[in-house]
């Protein structure tokens, strides 16, 4: 008997880590697939990094796409045939939305997944001038422009 | 005659955009184009000046922004967006042979940063101000 709830404990322990592991991995780069495309990587790559899809969930993407001319202060607008194809790629590989307050957000760093992720970074790295925005995924991310965020390479300007 | 040369010019400017907006240019291509346009727009285009085109690229127009502050008073090297920090690699054709060597791009790229820095359109004239002052550096 006592053999049994040990065993259910020691399963129920290992479930709990595996999803806990499951979550992290959209951040670990190893579970998810860096997915490309390369209207999506010349426009959306071409003033910072080309934010993985699946770090906003559709609806935010399509809010986006359909104000790019005024795009968080500056004009981003693309050609209506990229624009079609970078729309379709992002709505195809975009996350979940997570919460109810994530699916109106427009900001991966305001999404409660980027605050939890990044809750250890202390607030001098973010004032630090090579870093200067939350933004700046490559300041710290050091595979960030091939799609890979894990903490193995990270490093963070002191 | 005048209009004659201003059909001339358009003609040319037409042929020009469609020959370059299918494939490669060189910026003396696209320097060209922007001179028909520009005669278009004015009968007293005086030509392109690199001196103006540098005084142009340096201020800010009002706003925030000028194209220094993102591709720097020295656009040979490599620039920073000024708000990303992300590195935009040089500007001069000299420095980086990509740059102007695709009308498409070079006037994807007018239109948005001149509507940052200056909330409008740049206008032929200013455009090829601005090429004639990238042309000229590190030559």
């Amino acid at each position: 008997m006592l053999l049994d709830r040990t065993r259910q404990s020691l399963v129920a322990a290992a479930l709990s880590a595996g999803l806990l592991f499951a979550r992290d991995g959209i951040a670990s780069g190893r579970a998810a697939a860096f997915v490309a495309n390369p209207a999506w990587q010349a426009e959306c790559g071409s003033c910072h990094v080309a934010y993985p899809p699946r770090l906003l969930p559709a609806a935010s993407w399509r809010a986006l796409m359909d104000d790019l001319e005024r795009h968080f202060g500056t004009d981003a607008s693309v050609d209506p045939a990229a624009a079609a194809a970078i729309r379709a790629f992002l709505e195809a590989n975009a996350g979940p939305p997570r919460s109810a307050d994530d699916a109106a957000t427009l900001r991966i760093t305001q999404t409660r997944w980027f605050v939890r992720e990044h809750r250890d970074v202390p607030a001098r790295a973010w004032r630090n001038p090579s870093v200067r925005s939350a933004a700046n995924c490559a300041a710290c991310h050091r595979s960030a422009e091939a799609g890979r965020f894990g903490e193995h390479d990270v490093r963070i300007p002191q | 005659m005048v209009e004659m040369q201003a059909v001339r010019s358009a003609v040319a400017a037409a042929a020009l955009l469609a020959a370059f907006a299918a494939g490669a240019a060189t910026p003396a291509d696209i320097a060209k184009t922007y001179e028909a346009d520009a005669r278009q727009a004015s009968p007293q285009f005086g030509g392109f000046s690199a001196a103006r085109g540098k005084a142009f690229f340096e201020v800010t127009h009002g706003g925030d922004w000028s194209c220094a502050s993102c591709h720097t008073r020295d656009p040979l090297v490599a620039g920073r967006h000024a708000k990303t920090s992300k590195p935009i690699r040089p500007l001069a054709p000299a420095a980086n042979p990509e740059r102007f060597t695709s009308l498409a791009q070079a006037e994807k790229w007018f239109k948005r940063n001149c509507n940052d820095v200056l909330n409008r359109a740049c206008t032929a004239q200013e455009k090829g101000d601005v090429l004639a002052y990238l042309m000229q550096l590190g030559r």
